[in-house]
């Protein structure tokens, strides 16, 4: 990692900023060890300031999820919504913490086919430049 | 810790008026005309009467005039329209527990010593903006950096925390339907609801509309026939459908507050404020559990301290079922039920208004509707007329009612009020 890197500011703008040159960047308190996928500048567990960038694997598990039929306007442009519905959720990263994410490579149509538990991969090949956005696939 | 202390109120507050506006769309209506209409049915339910200059504060709940209706500073207007300036006004946002907040608000600044007579409500007026403009708005009150992001949207959470109580329980689609089947039964019968109609009367009139065109008529058995029917009955965000969610909804609230030691002046049958608690949750993510609210169990296990009463006192509760399975959690989160009991004490009709547990005799959010910043002060108002034996065809027949309690959420949790309300 470079030194310029390392000295972003702890917000969302590095954190997809990040994303965008390939990176998935999260977050570590250098007192406790708790690590974060957001780009806290606060650990709200261990009160403390002191953290530092650390890079996650993007391999996660399938907590928790849902298949959206009625898509918000950025997702109904790219062709979702009640014909063609997509699945998001949560998943729960290799490394411990949970964050929000799409998950691609599912039939949305049959939720019964997906099962929270299985293994996932980030899949930045998904990622959309101009908004920005996690996404990942069944590995 | 700042949730183990116990608190008291400096002195005790009471509830001694209460009015509703029309819940309902109106293309006519802003939300000032909402507002001085819910302010008329106070004047006229209170026993001895009141007018505005009687008032000496006001706190009220709105979520977003700003985007709904491009009306900023709203607190001021609405003190104005009901001829209450110069008296202070203050606004409370809280996303959909506004006037949870604003009547916390209200009780604290007359238990301060500050004032004796206040005036707290909500407004919202939803319904000037298409479907879709809701969906962004309320869209709004997620976290913005990273859950909108990630597609999720307000039915796609509460589509998350129902697939993780399925997983976890024995939690089925039919549980969640069954809330709608009763809250809808409630709101039948409350003259103020937006759906005053059962999904019985619903289904039967969409078979009467299909005869009389000359189409093929459904053939569903009963309601969950119905509900089940994806045409009738659309996915919104699995394992949620169409049922499963409060309407989009214009109304307003208000009740009027004062200190205790003179409540009789303004009515015979007061209702007091026995314990308050509110509570701050982070988002879905980075929650304990997905099948609970955490800010819920917090705020809940505050007010019960405060009243000196535990969950198996309380006679009746209005819970905010924002979505089918949001009632489900409440439930448990509030302790009426250990977790995972909730689907089948809705399965056993234990809380509908016959049961041993009433939940939502309104309606709920869902057959009442959903005006976002009214919610929490409306949920109030159905208590407070349960406890006085107003609630008409709805009320309840427990002749040993003395304990209601209310349980209003913003967001998906990041805000939690309860109150515990005591007959007087």
């Amino acid at each position: 990692m470079t030194p310029e890197s390392e000295t972003r500011p702890f917000n969302a703008a590095s954190f997809y900023a990040f994303l965008k040159e390939g990176k998935f960047m999260g977050v570590r308190c250098r007192e406790n060890g708790n690590i974060y996928a957001e780009a806290r500048p606060i650990d709200p567990v261990s009160l403390s300031s002191d953290m530092e960038w650390h890079e996650l694997s993007g391999r996660a598990t399938l907590s928790t999820f849902t298949c959206i039929s009625v898509a918000p306007a950025s997702l109904e442009a790219k062709g979702y919504g009640r014909n063609n519905p997509y699945c998001t959720g949560i998943v729960t990263l290799a490394e411990g913490p949970r964050i929000p994410a799409r998950i691609a490579g599912v039939d949305a149509a049959n939720p019964q086919t997906i099962l929270t538990g299985m293994a996932l991969q980030l899949d930045l090949s998904e990622n959309d430049s101009e908004e920005p956005g996690l996404v990942f696939r069944p590995v | 810790m700042a949730t183990t202390r116990s608190r008291r109120l400096a002195r005790p507050v009471s509830l001694v008026g209460a009015g509703l506006s029309q819940f309902g769309a109106y293309p006519g209506k802003s939300s000032r005309d909402l507002f001085v209409e819910a302010f008329q049915d106070l004047q006229e339910n209170i026993d001895t009467g009141i007018t505005a200059s009687d008032i000496e504060a006001g706190y009220l709940g709105n979520y977003s005039a700003d985007l709904f209706e491009r009306q900023g500073h709203t607190a001021p207007i609405m003190a104005d329209w009901l001829g209450m300036t110069p008296t202070p006004i203050t606004r409370v946002e809280n996303a959909c527990a506004s006037s949870g907040s604003a009547l916390r608000e209200g009780v604290m600044s007359i238990a301060s010593g500050m004032y004796d007579v206040v005036l707290v409500g909500g407004v919202e007026k939803m319904t000037s903006l298409p479907t879709e403009g809701v969906t962004d708005v309320l869209a709004s009150a997620a976290d913005g950096l990273y859950e909108v992001p990630a597609g999720l949207t307000f039915p796609g959470i509460f589509g998350a925390i129902a697939k993780a109580h399925m997983d976890r329980y024995e939690t089925n689609l039919n549980h969640l339907l069954k809330v709608s089947v009763k809250n809808h039964e409630n709101g039948k019968l409350n003259p103020k609801a937006q759906f005053q109609v059962t999904i019985r009367d619903m289904m039967e009139r969409r078979k009467a509309r299909a005869e009389q065109r000359g189409e093929p008529v459904p053939d569903w058995d009963d309601e969950l026939d119905f509900l089940n029917d994806a045409q009738a009955n659309p996915w919104i965000a699995w394992p949620l459908r169409l049922y499963d969610c409060a309407p989009i909804t214009d109304g307003a609230s208000c009740v009027l507050l004062v200190a205790s030691e003179i409540a009789d002046q303004f009515t015979d049958k007061p209702v007091h404020i026995a314990g308050i608690g509110q509570a701050t949750g982070r988002p879905l993510h980075d929650a304990e559990e997905l099948t609970s609210l955490s800010a819920a169990r917090i705020a809940s296990a505050q007010a019960y301290e405060m009243a000196g009463i535990g969950p198996e006192q309380v006679g009746v509760a209005e819970v905010h079922d924002c979505f089918t399975i949001a009632e489900i959690v409440a439930s448990e989160d509030l302790g009426f039920f250990v977790p995972g009991e909730g689907p089948h004490a809705v399965d056993e009709g234990r809380t509908a208004r016959t049961g041993d547990r009433p939940i939502n005799t309104s309606g709920g959010l869902k057959a009442k509707g959903h005006p976002v910043g009214a919610s929490g002060v409306a949920q109030v108002i159905e208590v407070y007329k349960q406890l006085r034996g107003e609630a008409g065809e709805r009320q309840l027949e427990n002749p040993n009612l003395e304990f209601g309690l209310t349980h209003n959420v913003g967001g998906t949790g990041g805000t939690c009020v309860v109150n515990v309300l005591q007959r007087g």
